[in-house]
């Protein structure tokens, strides 16, 4: 019988529900440091950036006024889907020079921290709501509610853990999010990309890139309408960037250094709240 | 024979009033000179005249107060037992209350703002809020669940002349229930209550160093929050301000909360109580000469009533009383500074000039001091720069909607997002759209309401944080 050869994965971004190729055809090699094995992947760009913002405003009404309920299933079946193709995302993490006992222990507790923000998504409101004893006849109370659209550039040195890390929680608070994966470990980006089209999220809640973060950052940090950065890492240089360029629409800056995300404890709800605004309603009472 | 209808004079007396004719940095819990000796002079902006000098605090002295405030943190207030904390910021708040008109007067004159608003509203809420966040300093502990909170340090507070002491209040009262010592600087337009906040605080002999008052401009401004040794900014004022402070602390430690600008919407629907909306269009954008940050200065009335509200809004326009301060039947009293009322004039210039049509109530304004007529735009669209940027003045700009889309879309196509108003019989009607209006808060069938349990601050560029409430915490601790 003749040898069958295997079919490639083309490795391409997630863009409001679509995976496109970048528009600027440009690609990086990635290179398996074992085998020498090599992947193309898309060298986003700026253009792809804005396209991406343009997808996650267009999906932030109906993703922030979706029932609580409804967003944690969604996020419960994230996790459902990526407890179905461990497999293969345990070939990309081995691929990425991790070993089977790593992989392993990242799937397991990426789809962990799924469910566990998947919880808080109808609840984060009861903890950080309040009914404000005013000294007027008015009913006055606070909640939270979504800041907007979010960029994120998730940690480096982790392909899945991190990224999930970083994304669970802003979209657990209805935001919609444009995240910028690792660059040493892009791979199984794509791949939680398909798990994510096929859990019921709407497109353009989150959108994917891969590409340089020295080429990218900028624009990730001085977009206009973008409401928040989260940001890992901790180059002062890329910290006080993105601290700048958050100056220019008041975007707020939220910096994550030196975090373990394999660590099970490094997650809570206050991850949520990082990315919500409180808002406060006066409503009369008998006048 | 035409009767005359107009109120006579009621002044506030001022004669129980001492204000010192030169006012020292208030540094380490004593008064003391500047070091390059320099002062400079507030005003009267009602009739001019200078009510006295204030040292002007530049890096030195600035530098001088960090090192006091640092001490009092190591030292003494981060370590206190929390409940004696909170029993020191409650006498702050008791001997705010006994000395309350004193403060209102002063307030008055060095602002100008009426005495009915500095004596009802201000400084009722500045001893309110002490009084507030002194309970919260031993109960930390059940604020953040599942987390401690810990004090960050030294705070940098940066207050703006609109609410001198109320934004005093503002920034020390949550600051120091945390555990935090501060340094506050006044506006320099405004320095003088907080001059006699810091007598309070000697009197109610807060340990020294926990709070330092220095007075200047910018520039001190400036030195506050570059100086290194500083571990939190807290500003209110302009947006182009905040973002300059974000800049210059980018790539630091600190931690910040900006209260910028705002132009909020004030939305009538045409089964709103028109009478009452009047009214409440009115405080909108005419309390305290309009110089707030969340006035409901643009106007949005549904087509159907527009013509029955702009006609009875200038009738009532008409009534209100423009003039001297002190007068307890004020209504608007003096523009704050002469900077601000060239502001004003200016966009009104760029309003009239962009094919608004103006108009403005016929009062009679003093001949000296810095004086502003009731206004209101209307013949002005989304595009018009008096309906997307903040004037901080008495200046109103009406647009008429058919549809609750169309009014939402408006009223959010801003970059600010700082407060909302909406006026309906309605009870869903107010919560469809208090929900979708991008702002931190709304008022429904009323505005600009304040108090010390419910937290104030923006969406987008109107700032980051919250102050007031649970939420006020929130900027001053680290949760670990």
């Amino acid at each position: 019988m003749p040898k069958r050869e295997d079919i490639k994965k083309t490795y391409k971004l997630y863009i409001g529900g679509k995976f496109p190729r970048t528009e600027s055809g440009r690609y990086i090699k990635w290179t398996n440091s074992k085998n020498m094995s090599t992947v193309n992947i898309c060298r986003g760009s700026r253009k792809d950036f804005r396209n991406s913002v343009v997808a996650a405003r267009s999906a932030f009404s109906g993703w922030s006024s979706s029932t609580a309920y409804n967003r944690s299933q969604i996020l419960y079946r994230i996790g459902e889907m990526l407890e179905g193709r461990r497999s293969q995302f345990m070939d990309e993490l081995v691929l990425q020079s991790s070993t089977k006992k790593t992989a392993e222990k990242e799937i397991n507790q990426s789809i962990d921290r799924l469910i566990y923000y998947a919880g808080w998504a109808d609840k984060y409101q009861q903890i950080f709501s309040r009914v404000n004893p005013v000294a007027l006849p008015y009913f006055n109370f606070s909640y939270p509610e979504p800041t907007g659209v979010v960029s994120a550039v998730a940690p480096n040195g982790s392909s899945l853990i991190g990224l999930v890390s970083i994304v669970a929680p802003i979209i657990a608070g209805g935001n919609t999010v444009v995240v910028l994966v690792s660059e040493e470990k892009p791979l199984c980006s794509i791949t939680f990309a398909e798990v994510l089209h096929t859990s019921d999220v709407p497109g353009g809640v989150v959108n994917i890139l891969t590409g340089h973060r020295s080429e990218l950052l900028e624009h990730f940090s001085s977009h206009m309408d973008v409401n928040a950065i989260v940001y890992c890492g901790s180059e002062p240089e890329e910290i006080k960037l993105v601290q700048e360029n958050a100056a220019l629409n008041v975007k707020r800056p939220i910096v994550y250094s030196d975090e373990d995300w394999l660590d099970k404890n490094v997650q809570d709800p206050y991850r949520i709240l990082n990315t919500l605004e409180t808002k406060t309603t006066w409503y009369p009472v008998g006048v | 024979m035409k009767k005359d209808w107009s109120y006579s004079p009621a002044p506030e007396s001022t004669d129980h009033i001492h204000i010192a004719v030169k006012n020292d940095l208030f540094i380490n819990g004593k008064f003391i000179p500047p070091e390059k000796g320099k002062y400079f002079e507030t005003i009267n902006p009602a009739n001019e005249e200078k009510l006295a000098d204030v040292a002007e605090a530049d890096k030195a002295d600035v530098d001088k107060a960090v090192k006091a405030a640092r001490k009092a943190y190591e030292k003494v207030w981060s370590k206190m037992d929390p409940a004696e904390r909170g029993k020191y910021i409650y006498r702050i708040a008791r001997l705010i209350q006994e000395r309350a008109r004193e403060f209102s007067v002063i307030e008055t004159m060095d602002g100008g703002k009426p005495i009915r608003e500095s004596r009802d509203i201000d400084i009722p809420l500045v001893s309110a809020h002490f009084f507030y966040y002194a309970g919260w300093a031993d109960k930390l502990e059940y604020a953040f669940p599942g987390k401690k909170a810990k004090p960050i340090g030294v705070a940098g507070q940066i207050i703006p002349w609109n609410f001198p002491l109320l934004m005093a209040a503002w920034k020390i009262a949550p600051a120091l229930a945390t555990g935090n010592t501060v340094i506050l600087k006044p506006a320099e337009t405004t320095p003088l209550t907080a001059m006699k906040l810091a007598e309070i605080i000697q009197e109610a002999d807060l340990p020294p160093g926990v709070v330092n008052i220095i007075n200047g401009d910018g520039k001190t401004g400036r030195a506050l929050v570059e100086h290194p040794d500083v571990n939190k900014i807290a500003f209110t004022g302009s947006t182009d301000v905040g973002k300059l402070i974000m800049k210059s602390i980018a790539g630091t430690d600190k931690k910040y909360t900006l209260e910028l600008g705002g132009k909020a919407a004030n939305i009538i629907f045409e089964d709103a109580a028109i009478d009452q909306a009047v009214e409440g269009i009115i405080d909108g954008i005419f309390f305290n000469q309009g110089h707030v940050c969340c006035a409901g200065s643009r106007l949005f009335v549904q087509e159907s009533v527009a013509e029955t509200v702009v006609s009875k809004l200038k009738d009532r326009m008409e009534s209100l009383i423009v003039g001297n301060p002190l007068d307890k039947n004020t209504d608007i009293g003096a523009i704050n500074s002469k900077m601000q009322l060239d502001k004003i004039k200016m966009y009104v210039d760029i309003g009239k000039n962009e094919g608004g049509s103006i108009h403005q109530s016929s009062c009679k304004l003093p001949e000296k001091g810095y004086w502003y007529a009731p206004t209101l735009f209307t013949d002005v669209s989304q595009s018009h720069r008096i309906v997307q940027e903040e004037i901080f003045g008495p200046v109103l700009a009406i647009q008429t909607f058919r549809t609750v889309d169309e009014v939402i879309t408006k009223a959010n196509n801003i970059p600010y997002g700082l407060s909302g108003g909406v006026w309906t019989d309605k009870g869903a009607k107010i919560f469809q759209v208090s929900k979708a209006i991008r702002a931190g808060v709304l008022w429904a069938n009323t505005f600009n309401k304040f108090d010390p349990t419910s937290p104030f601050g923006g969406y987008k560029e109107s700032g980051m944080g919250r102050e007031g409430g649970l939420e006020g915490l929130m900027p001053y601790v680290h949760l670990v």
